[in-house]
């Protein structure tokens, strides 16, 4: 059991929760991730910790609803608890002082990459961030992200922020400016294939932060099985990060619409419950 | 391993009461009653649902069936089982009428009898060594099935015998994995007095008995029930609890724990890695059943969701491709297909599991390997392509090798497929113990005789140790590992140390 100590809407469908997990926000370092589970009924699901209070014994995840469990953990409210919360798991981000970071969240990734743009800044690189999102409403953690990155490009779908254009602009106007030595992806499967390719064609090295479908997340179903140079791997145990541009994304994004059907039935039918209560 | 030595259970051969039993019916007479067979839910109803597929023997049988057993002066059945349970005594007390002193001798050395009863396979284990079996070229006694019917009978009284415990010495010890090596290890840890702590990864106590094994062979309840016993001996369990991430060794041994058994057994699945086994519906056994087992993604009301596949091929012959293809067909398969590369002579699974697949309908594609598989559009999965296979000279293990016949390609439509070719111990204890002497296969290295592995307060047993075995064996490691750790920390905190 893990109490909800705050809850905050970040947009109208991103919620932020801290959480009570003392031991979890002890180990916890950037790019380690979490498995949830709401009540006896409950799915598994992962998610990354975006960040952690080890003195106040606390850990924050955040949430889009695009489901019955991610809706459900939103509709949670201060000091409830969620049944179930296991880590942290994955192998934790490659820290190191390598000169220019360029990073790149897309949408709720921006939650994800929050805690590398700090790790990665706070080793001493120098951080240049694009943040990319549909419209200003749905940017979310951009001041936490500011206090950590040199400088921050605002890139959105409609223009009603920052520059309008996509992630890749931003980030290859950066390419052409200055000399990048590494690259951070996290975002929808299709935003990270853009970006990888990007950074391909420049030959920079990149790094992407997978987000498939888990059940166990310990190594034990292989539900997260990715093809990376050619091999595959399993996302709980081999990853959550991979380099960008071996990974198959085309694959990637195949198999996260494995329960498409169902899950659309489900939450459907979810909201329709909710509504009539 | 036996539990016992020679002389006790000479001694208790020779008490009184068995010594009468024995008198009360000849030898002759015994050996002449048939072996009953256990009754079974009809194939085509138990194919519908998820209910048990044996009902177990009644009072009237069981008596029947304990009356077959002779009672030998040298029971051989005792070195047949890994646990060492003392065989003829609960089954004399069975013969008496004496059902819950039969469940008590079972608990002496055993910590999961009703589970033991139903997935051991006896027939290659206790009623292997039966005198029936070894010189009277009959049917043997049905340990198994006795075994089942003194555990459920207990269970049913709703009083079960919590066994003794010796008084506690303060000393903490961790069990890591709460499947059958850890509950053995934590049980026999809990007898020797001291203070058990069970920590387990997932959200729900049991490891594979919960996730892998389906209701039909165990239900769950009776899991629960044998957990609940336990920690009513005092072991506590921690869930959601990853060793080694949530906390490393380490800190464990400065919150006291003075050695670890670990069981975290093989839970990382082989695939084939041939072309198309990444494309949507393609999955392993250990996923598909960890989601209607575990999660319950069968039922209506739990939210993990399953495909309930209409054309479902299972790839392997072992005990997890039977409960694959046994439960797909229980999800409404038109088509519920084991293929496997050799006969039924080599199969690995146990022989009840595979009459009972038979019954229900099971088709088998023996002597057919998957070499790629097809989809849609959409990346769903719709084709398999088999190759026909023959038996050559026989490999290694014994067993004919299965050798491609050239040119024999052909497709069969499927809608789901499920790889059941075996597991890989886990990775995640290795990697957060670098100075952990591994074999080559990725399993942990210990003496065979104490478990203790290169890390001298570590011992470790079950699937991380064998690669992939069954639960009786993982159930004997975890009592000798028990033993190891006892001697271990009995010979360290010895004065003058």
């Amino acid at each position: 059991m893990s109490r909800i100590v705050t809850k905050e809407f970040l947009s109208e469908n991103v919620v932020k929760l801290e959480l009570e997990a003392p031991l979890i926000a002890k180990k916890r370092k950037a790019g380690h991730f979490v498995i949830v589970k709401i009540g006896k009924e409950g799915e598994r699901i992962p998610l990354t910790i975006s960040q952690a209070n080890p003195d106040k014994g606390t850990i924050t995840l955040i949430i889009q609803r695009v489901g019955v469990t991610s809706h459900k953990l939103s509709m949670m409210n201060e000091g409830d608890e969620v049944t179930d919360l296991v880590g942290p798991l994955g192998h934790a981000t490659k820290i190191e002082n390598v000169g220019t970071v360029l990073c790149a969240g897309g949408g709720v990734g921006i939650a994800p990459l929050l805690p590398i743009v700090e790790a990665m800044h706070d080793a001493g690189n120098r951080i240049i961030t694009v943040l990319a999102a549909r419209n200003r409403e749905l940017l979310i953690l951009e001041k936490e992200i500011r206090a950590h990155s040199d400088e921050v490009i605002i890139m959105t779908d409609d223009g009603s922020y920052g520059t309008k254009g996509l992630v890749t602009n931003g980030m290859e106007e950066v390419i052409n400016r200055e000399k990048v030595n590494l690259a951070i992806t996290i975002g929808p499967a299709i935003m990270m294939k853009f970006t990888s390719m990007l950074t391909k064609k420049y030959s920079i090295p990149t790094i992407a932060s997978l987000n498939s479908i888990m059940v166990d997340g310990t190594g034990m179903c292989g539900a997260c099985r990715v093809s990376v140079g050619g091999k595959t791997k399993f996302v709980c145990v081999d990853g959550p990060e991979f380099d960008a541009h071996e990974v198959d994304f085309d694959e990637l994004l195949m198999r996260l619409g494995a329960y498409k059907e169902q899950e659309i039935e489900a939450y459907s039918r979810y909201l329709e419950v909710i509504k009539n209560r | 391993m036996s539990g016992f030595d020679a002389e006790y259970l000479k001694s208790r051969r020779e008490a009184e009461w068995r010594v009468n039993l024995r008198k009360g019916i000849k030898a002759k007479e015994r050996t002449n009653i048939e072996r009953l067979k256990m009754p079974e839910v009809d194939p085509l109803e138990r194919a519908k649902g998820h209910m048990e597929v044996n009902n177990g023997l009644t009072k009237e049988m069981a008596i029947v069936e304990a009356q077959r057993c002779l009672d030998c002066v040298n029971p051989t059945c005792i070195s047949g089982c890994p646990v060492g349970i003392n065989i003829p005594e609960f089954i004399k007390h069975i013969e008496a009428g004496n059902f819950l002193d039969a469940a008590r001798t079972l608990k002496e050395t055993n910590a999961l009898p009703a589970v033991c009863g139903r997935v051991c396979p006896q027939e290659a284990q206790c009623e292997k060594s039966c005198f029936y079996t070894e010189k009277l070229g009959k049917k043997p006694v049905a340990i198994g099935n006795l075994e089942r019917f003194a555990a459920d009978f207990e269970r049913d009284t709703g009083n079960a015998y919590v066994p003794e415990i010796n008084e506690k010495n303060g000393i903490k010890v961790a069990v890591i994995g709460s499947g059958p090596a850890g509950l053995s290890a934590a049980k026999d840890l809990a007898g020797f007095g001291y203070n058990v702590t069970v920590f387990e990864a997932l959200h729900e106590l049991g490891g594979v008995l919960k996730y892998g094994i389906p209701e039909f062979r165990l239900p769950n309840e009776i899991v629960d029930f044998e957990i609940d016993n336990l920690k009513k001996m005092g072991v506590k369990f921690i869930k959601n609890f990853v060793v080694g991430k949530t906390a490393s060794f380490d800190d464990l041994k400065q919150e006291g724990f003075e050695a670890f058994f670990v069981g975290s057994g093989a839970g990382l699945p082989n695939f084939m890695n041939i072309p198309g086994e990444n494309y949507i519906g393609v999955l392993s056994s250990n996923e598909y059943l960890t989601r209607v087992n575990l999660m319950g993604a069968a039922k209506p009301e739990y939210d993990t969701p399953v495909v309930h596949g209409k054309n479902v091929a299972v790839i392997g012959g072992g005990n997890t491709a039977m409960d694959s293809v046994r439960t797909a067909k229980r999800l409404g398969a038109k088509r519920a297909m084991i293929v496997y590369r050799r006969s039924f002579e080599e199969m690995p699974a146990r022989l009840e599991e595979l009459h009972h697949a038979r019954e229900e309908g099971i088709e088998f594609l023996n002597l057919n390997n998957p070499v790629k598989y097809l989809a849609d559009k959409n990346g769903h999965v719709n084709k398999m392509v088999l190759q026909k296979m023959e038996l050559g000279e026989p490999d290694a293990s014994g067993r004919r090798r299965p050798v491609p016949v050239e040119g024999s390609e052909y497709e069969v439509e499927v809608d789901q497929v499920i790889v059941s070719i075996g597991v890989s111990p886990n990775p995640l204890i290795p990697q957060s113990l670098p100075g952990l002497k591994m074999s080559k296969w990725g399993t942990i290295e210990v003496d065979s005789d104490t478990m203790q592995s290169s890390v001298p307060e570590l011992f470790a047993g079950g699937d991380i140790v064998r690669g992939g075995a069954t639960v009786i064996l993982a159930m004997g490691d975890g009592r000798k590992a028990a033993a190891g750790m006892h001697a271990y920390i009995k010979s360290k905190t010895k004065p003058g140390n």
